[in-house]
C-alpha cells in the first residue's frame, strides 16, 4: 500500500490526511457497480429515471457522503460504540418483533418512527459485525474456542438471529449466522467446533423441517422443482430463469428485455434486478458485473489483511463478508440454485435501507484503511 | 505495555491463513454462480429465448367475416352490417366510470338496464378491457359521440360486424338467427372462436344447419402482451377466411307474398317447384324478428314468444305435425288404381258401418254414387272407407311412403319431424297391441294415427303432379360449390294411376261440385288442381251426428278444426306445388284456399322470364344483349 510515511507516532490523523489516504479506487468501484444499478432501474422503469433510478442515485450520494463520513471516524470510536450499537439494535428488533408492520416479499418486518421506516434488522447486521469484532479483538487464539467464552459471541449471534428469523426473515437470518460463523471461523475457533457443528447442521435439516413455515417449506419444494407450481409459487423461479437464459451471450439490448417490461418478472426493480441484467446485457454483462463485486471483495480482504488491528482485521472482513453474502443469497435465488429468500442485490436492487446499510459497512471498511496503522491493546477489547 | 505480544502474533497469522481459506470460499461460491450463468445463458440460452418469447407473443384470434345468405336471384337475406358502438375502458376514464357514463348518456340514450350492465362488465374485467356501453348506434348517434371525444376520457368509438336479417320476420323460419355461444355449444364444438367474447353463433334454420360453413376460418392477430395479458402492440394480422356463402332456393317474392298472404294466421304455407324439389317459398306465421335474438331479446320479449298460442317460435311447416285429413285421399286414390280398385263404384249414404262402429261421411245425407274421380272431387269419405277396407294398412302405408309422407323429406333444416304413417309393426311396438280394422278406416280418410308436416304435403303434391320422387331442397350453391341433388326416379305408380288422381284433384278445383271449385284459379293457363282437407281437433259426440254436427264458424278459434290445402299449377304443364295449414281456419270460407289459390298465381305470374324486373341483378347483368332480348 502507501509508503508515504505514516504517522504512527502521532497517534491521531488530521481529517486531510485521512482523505488522502481514503481508498479512491475502491470507492469508484462501488460508484460503478451502483451506476450499473442506476441504468438497470432505468431499464426496467421502460427507460425512465422515475420512479426508480432518481431517488436511487439521490440515496446514493447520501450514502457516498455517509461513507467517507463514517471512514473519517477513529475505529476505536467506532470499537467503543459496537456494544451500545448491538444493544440499540437488539432493542429495536425485540420492538419489531412485538409491534412492527409487515410488507414486501416473504415477510420483512418494518418500524415506523416518526417519518422514519427502520429495517432494525439491517442495523442488526453492521452491529452485529461490530460487537462481534469488538469482543473478538480481546480473545487470544487460544481462547476463542473455550466453551464459556465462547458462550457469550454465540449468544450475541443467536439471539438476534432467532429474533429475525420469528419475523420470518430467513434470508437476514442465513447472514447474520453466516456473518458470525465467518468471523468466530477468521478469529481461530477451533476444528474441534467447526467440523462436528457442520455435521450435526446436516443431521438437524429434517428436524429443522418440521419447524419450518408453509411458506417456506413451499419455497423449499418449488426450488427443487419449480414445474411442481408454474403459475403460484414457482412463477417468480421459472420467470426468473427464462429472463437471465433468455439473454445468450450478449444479451437483448439496454432496454430491451421483454421479460422486465412486460412485467414478467416479480420484484424486477428490487430482488430480481439481476436477471433484467442478465436479460439485457447476457452472460457477458453478468461476469463483468461479477468481477466488479469480486474486485470489491478483493479490496475488503487486502484491507482487512493490512490492518494491524484483530479489531480492524475482523470489522473490515466482516463488513466484505456481509457484502458477499448478500451477492451470493441474490444470485444463487434468482438463478433458481437456493429457495427464494428476500435479499437485495447490493448496490443494485433499488431500496433505501439496503442502499445505506451496504454504504454505512464501506464507510467502516475505509475506516479500517484509513486507520490501517492504529494499534489497540488485547485487553480494550473483550465483553467490557 | 508491548503493542503486540505473542498471542496477537498467533492469532495474526491464524487470521491471515483463514483468510485464504475464506478467499478460497468466496472464489468457489463466484465459480457456482459463473457456471450457472454459462448453463442459463449460453448452454440453454436458445431454450429460455424461445420460452420468452412464447411468454411475450400471444396469438389472438380473429374472428372472420361471417357468409352471407342469399335468396335464389342473389338478394340479401342473412348479411353482415356496420355496428357502430361505443366502448369504454375503465383506467381510462379519468373522471371515473360513472361520470363518464353520465356523459355519454347526455349524448345518446342509455336505458337504466344498460348502464347497469356496463358497471357489472366493468366489474367483471380487467380495467383495461373494452366495455361495450351501447351497440348499434344510428349514423347520428354514433356521430355525436364521435364529436364530443375530446372530452370523454376513456371512451372509444368502435366499428364492428353484426348480423343483420334485412326482411325480419318472414324469414326467420327459414334463416334462424344468431346469438350468443351457450356453455353446451363450447361442449359441441372445440373452435376456439367459441371463446371470443361476444361471438355469434346460428341457432335455428340455415345459420344452425351450415354454421360449420358459414362461420368461416379463424384469423389470427399476434400480438405482444404483458403478464397481466394486455396488449402491447400488434406483431402481425391475418383475417381469417370469411365464411361461404348460401345461395337458397327461396325466391324472396314470394316469400314475401305467401307470409303477407298468411298474414297473423297461426299457419304454414310450403311452396315448391315440382320439376326439381326447389322450395320457393317456406312460410310459418306467425314469425320472430331474428335481429332481436342478435342484439339480445329482452325477457318480456322472450316470454310474449313463449307463450303466444300461435306458437311464433315454430317452424310449423316442417316440424308441425298435422293429421292431414282428406288431403290424404290422393295417396287412397293412387294405391287404389293400382290394386285393382279403379273401377270401384260406392253408394254413399252419409255412413257405413264396420262391426259395432259407425263411420261417418263428413255430407250429412251422403254423396250418393261416387266413382274414384268424384270421390276425391267431393272428398267422399264412405269412398274412402271402402277402398281402405279393400286396400288394408299394408298397401296404404307403402303406397303413403312412396309419396314422401311418414319420413323426413331431407330438407337441409334442422329439426324436421318425419310424420308418422302407421303400419302394424308401428302399432304393435308402439302399444303392444295388434293392428284394428276400424283403424285402417280411419287411416283411409287421413285422421287417425297418421300425421304428416305442410311440407310433407306439398311434396305429396309435387310427386303426384311430376310423376317423379322429387324431394325438397332449399339450399342451391353454398360457397362456390353446387348442392348436388339425387337423381329423379320414377314413382313406381302406373301412369294411369297418375292420370286418374291429377284429374281427380283438377276436378276439386275446377268442376262444379268440387270442393275447392268456388276458389279455383280462373285464368286461363294458370289453372290448379288440389284437394281440400280438414283435420279434426276435438271429438265429435254420437248425439251430435245425430242432431248435427256444429259449423266450425260458430266453434271458439281453438276448437274449430285446422284447414288444409295441396295443390299444384298449372294443370296441364305442373310447375309448383303447394301444401298449406292453417290451424283450427276451417271455416265455410276456406280462407286457406283463397291463400293457396293467391300465392300459387303469384309465383306463375314471377316466372322469370316474363318478369325480367325481377332479377335484382347488377347493372352490368341489366343492360346485356340477350337479357334485353328476352324482356
Amino acid at each position: 500500500m502507501s509508503d508515504r510515511p505514516y504517522a504512527a507516532a502521532r497517534r491521531t490523523l488530521s481529517i486531510r490526511d485521512k482523505l488522502l489516504d481514503v481508498n479512491w479506487g475502491l470507492v469508484l468501484l462501488i460508484t460503478l457497480i451502483a451506476s450499473v444499478g442506476f441504468s438497470m432501474l432505468y431499464s426496467v422503469a421502460g427507460g425512465h429515471f422515475h420512479p426508480w433510478a432518481a431517488p436511487q442515485m439521490l440515496r446514493f450520494a447520501i450514502g457516498l457522503a455517509l461513507l467517507i463520513a463514517v471512514a473519517m471516524v477513529d475505529i476505536r470510536i467506532w470499537m467503543s460504540i459496537a456494544y451500545p450499537a448491538y444493544g440499540i439494535a437488539l432493542f429495536l428488533l425485540i420492538l419489531t418483533t412485538v409491534m412492527g408492520k409487515v410488507g414486501g416479499l416473504g415477510a420483512q418486518r418494518w418500524l415506523e418512527l416518526g417519518p422514519l421506516q427502520i429495517q432494525p434488522s439491517e442495523l442488526m447486521k453492521i452491529s452485529l459485525v461490530l460487537a462481534l469484532s469488538r469482543y473478538l479483538h480481546g480473545e487470544a487464539v487460544e481462547d476463542v474456542s473455550k466453551p464459556l467464552r465462547l458462550a457469550i459471541p454465540l449468544a450475541m449471534i443467536g439471539i438476534p438471529a432467532v429474533l429475525v428469523l420469528m419475523q420470518p426473515n430467513l434470508g437476514t437470518a442465513t447472514i447474520l449466522v453466516a456473518d458470525g460463523a465467518s468471523l468466530l471461523f477468521l478469529a481461530g475457533l477451533s476444528w474441534w467446533w467447526i467440523l462436528p457443528t457442520i455435521s450435526a447442521g446436516l443431521a438437524a435439516v429434517p428436524i429443522a423441517w418440521r419447524f419450518m413455515h408453509d411458506y417456506q417449506k413451499r419455497r423449499v419444494l418449488t426450488f427443487l422443482n419449480p414445474a411442481s407450481d408454474a403459475l403460484g409459487a414457482g412463477w417468480n423461479i421459472s420467470q426468473a430463469e427464462i429472463a437471465v437464459g433468455s439473454g445468450g451471450l450478449a444479451g437483448k439490448g439496454f432496454v430491451q428485455g421483454t421479460q422486465s417490461r412486460l412485467n414478467f418478472l416479480p420484484e424486477k426493480e428490487t430482488d430480481f434486478i439481476f436477471t433484467t441484467l442478465g436479460e439485457e446485457f447476457g452472460f457477458v454483462g453478468c461476469i463483468a458485473v461479477l468481477l466488479l463485486f469480486a474486485a470489491v471483495i478483493g479490496y475488503g480482504v487486502r484491507i482487512a489483511m493490512s490492518s494491524r488491528s484483530q479489531f480492524g482485521r475482523l470489522l473490515a472482513f466482516g463488513v466484505t463478508l456481509n457484502f458477499f453474502f448478500y451477492i451470493m443469497i441474490n444470485a444463487s435465488m434468482v438463478m433458481g440454485l437456493i429457495p427464494v429468500v428476500g435479499i437485495p442485490m447490493p448496490l443494485i436492487s433499488y431500496g433505501g435501507t439496503a442502499m445505506l446499510t451496504v454504504l454505512f459497512g464501506f464507510g467502516l471498511l475505509m475506516s479500517v484503511h484509513v486507520h490501517r496503522q492504529v494499534e489497540i491493546p488485547r485487553r480494550s477489547g473483550g465483553l467490557i | 505495555m508491548p503493542l503486540f505480544d505473542r498471542k496477537d502474533k498467533s492469532r495474526y497469522a491464524t487470521f491471515t491463513r483463514r483468510s485464504l481459506m475464506v478467499s478460497g470460499g468466496i472464489s468457489a461460491v463466484f465459480a457456482v454462480i459463473a457456471g450457472r450463468l454459462y448453463q442459463l445463458q449460453i448452454r440453454e440460452g436458445e431454450e429460455f429465448e424461445t420460452r420468452a418469447e412464447e411468454n411475450r407473443v400471444s396469438q389472438r384470434l380473429v374472428a372472420p367475416l361471417r357468409g352471407r345468405v342469399l335468396d335464389r336471384f342473389g338478394i340479401e337475406l342473412a348479411t353482415n352490417r356496420r355496428n357502430y358502438r361505443v366502448l369504454i375502458v375503465a383506467e381510462q376514464a379519468a373522471e371515473g366510470v360513472d361520470a363518464a357514463i353520465a356523459t355519454v348518456g347526455k349524448l345518446i340514450y342509455l336505458s337504466d338496464r344498460q348502464r347497469e350492465r356496463v358497471k357489472h362488465d366493468i366489474a367483471a374485467n380487467k380495467p383495461f378491457a373494452p366495455v361495450p356501453i351501447a351497440e348499434n348506434l344510428s349514423w347520428d348517434e354514433f356521430a355525436r359521440i364521435n364529436l364530443h371525444l375530446p372530452y370523454l376520457p376513456g371512451i372509444q368509438p368502435d366499428v364492428g360486424e353484426t348480423r343483420d336479417y334485412p326482411f325480419g320476420t318472414e324469414m326467420s323460419h327459414i334463416l334462424g338467427y344468431v346469438s350468443a355461444v351457450s356453455l353446451d355449444d363450447k361442449a359441441n364444438d372445440g373452435d376456439p372462436l367459441l371463446d371470443l367474447p361476444g361471438f355469434r353463433i346460428g341457432k335455428r334454420g340455415i345459420e344452425e344447419e351450415f354454421e360449420t360453413q358459414i362461420r368461416g376460418k379463424a384469423g389470427s392477430s399476434r400480438v405482444e402482451v404483458n403478464a397481466y395479458g394486455r396488449v402491447i402492440r400488434e406483431l402481425g394480422h391475418d383475417s381469417g377466411v370469411a365464411g361461404d356463402d348460401v345461395y337458397l332456393t327461396i325466391d324472396r317474392d314470394v316469400q314475401h307474398f305467401a307470409s303477407q298472404r298468411l298474414g297473423d294466421e297461426s299457419a304454414a304455407c310450403a311452396v315448391m317447384d315440382v320439376s326439381n324439389g326447389d322450395v320457393i317459398a317456406l312460410v310459418s306465421t306467425p314469425g320472430y324478428d331474428p335481429n332481436n335474438f342478435n342484439v339480445g331479446i329482452t325477457p318480456t320479449q322472450w316470454q310474449a314468444l313463449m307463450t303466444d298460442d300461435h306458437k311464433p317460435l315454430i317452424n310449423k311447416a316442417i316440424t308441425g305435425e298435422y293429421p292431414p285429413g282428406s288431403t290424404f285421399k290422393p295417396t287412397m286414390a293412387m294405391a287404389a288404381m293400382d290394386n285393382g280398385l279403379e273401377n270401384l263404384q260406392v253408394n254413399c249414404s252419409g255412413s257405413i258401418v264396420l262391426g259395432n262402429n259407425v263411420f261417418h261421411c263428413w255430407k250429412k245425407g251422403g254423396h250418393g254414387h261416387v266413382d274414384l274421380k268424384r270421390g276425391l272431387a267431393v272428398s267422399c269419405d264412405v269412398f274412402f272407407y271402402e277402398v281402405a277396407r279393400q286396400l288394408g294398412i299394408d298397401k296404404m302405408h307403402d303406397a303413403a311412403v312412396s309419396l314422401g309422407l311418414g319420413k323426413k323429406t331431407g330438407i337441409e333444416l334442422p329439426g324436421e319431424r318425419s310424420g308418422l304413417i302407421p303400419s302394424r309393426e308401428w302399432k304393435l311396438a308402439r302399444f303392444g297391441v295388434p293392428w284394428q280394422q276400424g283403424e285402417t278406416l280411419n287411416t283411409g280418410i287421413g285422421q287417425g294415427y297418421v300425421t304428416a308436416t305442410p311440407l310433407q304435403l306439398c311434396t305429396l303434391a309435387a310427386r303426384i303432379a311430376s310423376g317423379n320422387s322429387v324431394s325438397p331442397r332449399i339450399t342451391r350453391v353454398i360457397g362456390h360449390a353446387a348442392q348436388s341433388r339425387p337423381e329423379l326416379d320414377r314413382l313406381k305408380f302406373s301412369d294411369k294411376a297418375l292420370a286418374a288422381v291429377q284429374a281427380g284433384m283438377n276436378m276439386v278445383a275446377n268442376e262444379p261440385g268440387g270442393t275447392a271449385f268456388q276458389w279455383r284459379i280462373t285464368q286461363p293457363g294458370f289453372e290448379m288442381a288440389g284437394k281440400t282437407g280438414t283435420a279434426q281437433v276435438r271429438h265429435i259426440s254420437k248425439e251430435e251426428h245425430e242432431t248435427g254436427v256444429k259449423k266450425n264458424d260458430n266453434l271458439p278459434w281453438n276448437l274449430r278444426d285446422h284447414a288444409l290445402f295441396i295443390a299444384y299449377a298449372p294443370v296441364q304443364q305442373p310447375r309448383y306445388a303447394l301444401g298449406i295449414i292453417q290451424e283450427h281456419g276451417a271455416t265455410a270460407a276456406h280462407p286457406h284456399v283463397q291463400m293457396a289459390r293467391d300465392i300459387l298465381l303469384y309465383a306463375q305470374q314471377r316466372d322469370p322470364i316474363k318478369l325480367p324486373n325481377a332479377y335484382p341483378v347488377n347493372a352490368a347483368q341489366a343492360t346485356s344483349p340477350i337479357r334485353k332480348v328476352r324482356g
